[in-house]
């Protein structure tokens, strides 16, 4: 009990006198784990959303989606007999309380203010259905010579209530706006994972690929079809079991492929394809975040490595076993790592409903995230390993150093790389000062490199992103605002700022390191007649030397990043202006951020520092 | 006021450096005057604390006095900007210092050669000069030695090849035999005494009175102020028991 409260107390003592670096390690991994527990969190947030929309609408339990045609080969329509057979086994099941429908609907073209796109028009009786009923949540219900629009629909069309639009070139007065849980809301109305989309648009499917939900009254809906455009039908179905939904539609699929059976359970999770981005973006950028996280802190370890040797002496010599110095280095960090973990869970849980709103689509607001156990065992074993990994080599050093040498050790002693030193006489000054400096801590400067090298990774896989989401929108979304990009955008302008603010503190405290370390040689250099802009320069050519193979290697890996991120979806290169923007701007930044500690540095007198500090 | 820049390599009038404020405040040098003519050399000793240390890196543009007028190479210093002072000491000062402060991880060679990097020169002629430096000084076989390689003696004197490298008007010392054995002070005294021998102008702070007596003129400070001025003359090491005697009666407050 008692070296448990001598460890506390010297923990304690150490972060009250020292809470700068405490405070910065704990905000490095806080980003890291926040962003995590975002991208882990994310998966199931819009599920409450999609339950209140389904209680609200008395929801189907299994909707059917039936398609007149059939594939293979040569497209052949399918009789409306069969139809008709096909509906009555559905409602005759076993496990069928209920049903309502078929529907007709009718794919059409839709234009209004200049823009066309495909629709969905599916009839309904002016009166309430049993079974999803849509929730009008402005305006009213179909009435001859009305047409309602799905609302992430008409916000994505910019259209509300008593606008005009045109359908097959007949005209329409918008008359309500509703919300449903039985398909998919815009744009996924057509999702391929979920189901796939039933209907053709009288034979411009890839002219139109995203259509969007609309009701009209039955005659008006049938009176859309044609030969060439028959109808399809929607019948929602009501279980006696709603959990057994899933077992159902895949007993009683569609003998013919375009013609879903799905269960509520199917389309719940498909409600979730508007995070499904955030969360192909938020995940690999958790582990990038991490990966900057591990570089700040040991930055800041490599900073405070002299103190600790001294400290590490000072245990020895009153008595403290290698083991229990250890454990006093360990103790501290294991306990910033948990107030990391603990905040990163928090803000994550916090955010996620924000992140993941569920748009117009549905009604209600995402709840709460659940934080299972394994979320939180996986964030703080994330920031647990990223906060030790940096003090395990002073743990080690802490068993192996004898007590005299320890607390005569002031610092690891300066590595000498002849190649870099022979290389730096024919330099300019200041990048003479900058190549000695890395030649003096070559693992440092390793470090930054690997630290841009991520940050670039991150950077460059962000405009892969923001290529692919402009190319999806320009060729998928017919002009018309894609709920989805937006949302991509939006996740990808979090994902730069965590990296870029975790790029920006590993620049400055490496920067700050490094003039702490290179404070005597800095001295020196000053009284043998370098000036403090030459050592300004020199500090500043040390962070940037190293920066440009990172940034290089950042490039590939940045591309291949987003490559795996996007599962195969197509190898997207950004343009090599944004590129080379983004390589310069990368360098320029490392060298503005270590130019302000390096300043710094360099306008202390040296006199105090020769008098004070032997070599 | 305007200096011969011919005769005089450091001229320093009134100059005052003060740390701290208030009750708290520290007067380490106190209206100094000094004259120090080329080819001279001048030591300065004292007890510790007396100010000798902050002097030299006053003299030397390290420091900048709190007041007075201070001209280094004819050219007046106490206004100078950080930049112009650095300029100016790259070609005009040399400084040796107790600690010998070299950089650990740079050879001997490279040690002596920096100071020329620094000061735009060619590696090639940094390179030259280092090696005859190194020769000048008796190391030329440990050119390629790491300082931690190199016993105390054999690194104070790379210091002091470091310091002659960019061929300065005043090389300035530090206590440079304060971290020396008595073998090792003898092999710097020996070089000090070369370079006096040589003309060169040389300011060495010590507590040292072997390294006191190869001096032309030796200055005694007390709380910053300088208490006495000797000048030596005749025969520098046939009265050197005389000398020490009086520097060490001084040292212990006589």
């Amino acid at each position: 009990m008692g070296k448990i409260r001598l460890v506390a107390r010297l923990v304690s003592r150490d972060l009250r006198r020292r809470p700068g670096p405490a405070v910065l390690l704990v905000l490095a991994i806080t980003a890291a784990t926040a962003t995590l527990t975002l991208g882990l969190v994310l998966h199931g947030v819009t599920n409450q959303p999609y339950q209140q929309t389904r209680a609200a609408t008395n929801g189907p339990d299994v909707i059917a989606q039936i398609d007149p045609w059939q594939e293979g080969g040569v497209r052949v329509q399918v009789g409306q007999a069969r139809i008709a057979a096909e509906i009555r086994t559905l409602t005759h099941a076993p496990g069928v309380a209920g049903y309502s429908g078929p529907y007709p609907v009718a794919s059409a073209l839709l234009r209004v203010r200049g823009l066309t796109t495909g629709i969905e028009a599916e009839g309904r009786a002016e009166g309430r259905a049993s079974i999803d009923q849509p929730e009008v949540v402005a305006g009213t219900w179909v009435r001859p010579g009305g047409i309602v629009l799905e609302r992430t629909f008409a916000a994505a069309l910019g259209v509300g209530i008593g606008n005009l639009v045109s359908v097959a070139d007949r005209p329409y007065r918008v008359v309500g706006i509703a919300v449903t849980a039985a398909v998919l809301p815009y744009p996924n109305l057509c999702f391929a994972a979920y189901g796939g989309c039933a209907f053709d648009y009288v034979g411009s499917i890839n002219l139109h690929p995203n259509p969007g939900l609309a009701w009209l009254t039955e005659p008006a809906a049938r009176s859309l079809g044609s030969p060439r455009a028959p109808l399809s039908y929607f019948l929602n179905l009501k279980l006696t079991d709603p959990a057994a939904a899933p077992a159902f539609a895949s007993r009683y699929a569609m003998p013919w492929p375009n013609s879903p059976v799905l269960a509520w359970q199917t389309l719940q999770a498909g409600s979730g394809l508007l995070v499904q981005d955030e969360q192909s973006v938020l995940s690999p950028g958790a582990w990038l975040a991490a990966l900057l996280a591990a570089a700040s802190v040991a930055v800041l370890a490599g900073g405070r490595m002299a103190e600790r040797i001294r400290r590490i002496g000072l245990l020895k010599a009153v008595g403290a076993t290698p083991g229990m110095v250890a454990v006093v280095l360990l103790a501290e960090n294991v306990v910033l790592a948990l107030v990391a973990s603990a905040t990163g869970l928090a803000i994550g849980w916090a955010a996620g409903p924000a992140l993941a709103s569920p748009g117009a689509a549905l009604v209600g607001t995402p709840g709460a995230p659940a934080l299972s156990l394994s979320i939180v065992g996986l964030v703080v074993a994330m920031a647990q390993v990223v906060a030790l990994a940096s003090v395990v080599v002073s743990a080690v050093r802490a068993a192996r150093t004898s007590t005299v040498s320890a607390l005569a050790d002031a610092a690891r002693r300066p590595r000498r790389h002849g190649t870099l030193i022979g290389l730096s006489r024919r330099m300019p000054v200041p990048l003479l000062i900058g190549t000695l400096l890395i030649a003096r801590r070559p693992r440092r400067a390793v470090l930054s490199a690997a630290s841009v090298a991520v940050t670039a990774t991150g950077i460059v896989s962000v405009l892969a992103f923001h290529t692919s989401v402009r190319l999806r929108s320009a060729t998928l979304s017919n002009g018309l605002e894609n709920p989805v990009i937006g949302r991509d955008e939006q996740m990808l302008v979090v994902l730069t700022v965590v990296l870029v603010a975790l790029a920006t503190l590993n620049a400055i405290c490496a920067a700050w390191t490094t003039v702490l370390d290179a404070r005597h040689s800095s001295a020196v250099v000053r009284a043998l007649g370098a000036t403090p802009d030459q050592v300004t320069a020199g500090i500043a050519a040390a962070q940037v030397l190293p920066a440009v193979p990172g940034v290089l290697l950042g490039i590939p890996l940045g591309i291949a990043l987003f490559d795996l991120a996007a599962q195969g979806a197509g190898m997207t290169v950004p343009t090599p202006w944004s590129l080379a923007a983004a390589a310069l701007g990368a360098l320029v930044g490392v060298a503005a951020l270590a130019g302000i500690p390096a300043r710094v540095g360099a306008r202390r007198p040296v006199s105090p520092i020769l008098q004070s500090e032997t070599a | 006021m305007k200096n011969d820049g011919d005769r005089y390599v450091l001229r320093a009038r009134g100059l005052r450096k003060e740390y701290g404020n208030g009750e708290g405040m520290v007067r380490a040098v106190n209206e100094v005057s000094l004259d120090v003519v080329s080819g001279e050399t001048v030591a300065v000793m004292g007890p510790s604390g007396c100010g000798k240390s902050t002097l030299l890196y006053l003299l030397g543009g390290l420091d900048r006095p709190t007041e007075g007028e201070l001209w280094l190479a004819g050219q007046r210093i106490d206004q100078l900007s950080e930049r112009a002072l650095a300029r100016l000491r790259r070609s005009t000062v040399g400084f040796v210092f107790q600690a010998f402060h070299l950089m650990e991880e740079l050879t001997a060679a490279e040690n002596v050669e920096l100071p020329a990097l620094l000061a735009g020169r060619s590696a090639r002629w940094a390179r030259q000069r280092a090696s005859a430096l190194l020769e000048q000084v008796g190391l030329a076989d440990r050119a390629t030695f790491l300082p931690s390689a190199l016993s105390g003696g054999q690194r104070q004197r790379v210091a002091v090849a470091r310091a002659l490298v960019s061929e300065p008007q005043v090389v300035l010392a530090d206590e440079p035999t304060g971290n020396l054995d008595s073998h090792a002070t003898a092999e710097v005294l020996w070089l000090f005494e070369h370079l006096r021998k040589a003309g060169q102008t040389l300011v060495i702070v010590t507590h040292d009175p072997q390294i006191a007596s190869t001096a032309d003129r030796l200055i005694t400070m007390r709380d910053g102020a300088f208490a006495a001025e000797t000048r030596l003359t005749g025969d520098r090491t046939g009265n050197i028991t005389a000398l020490v005697g009086q520097a060490r009666a001084y040292e212990q407050g006589a």
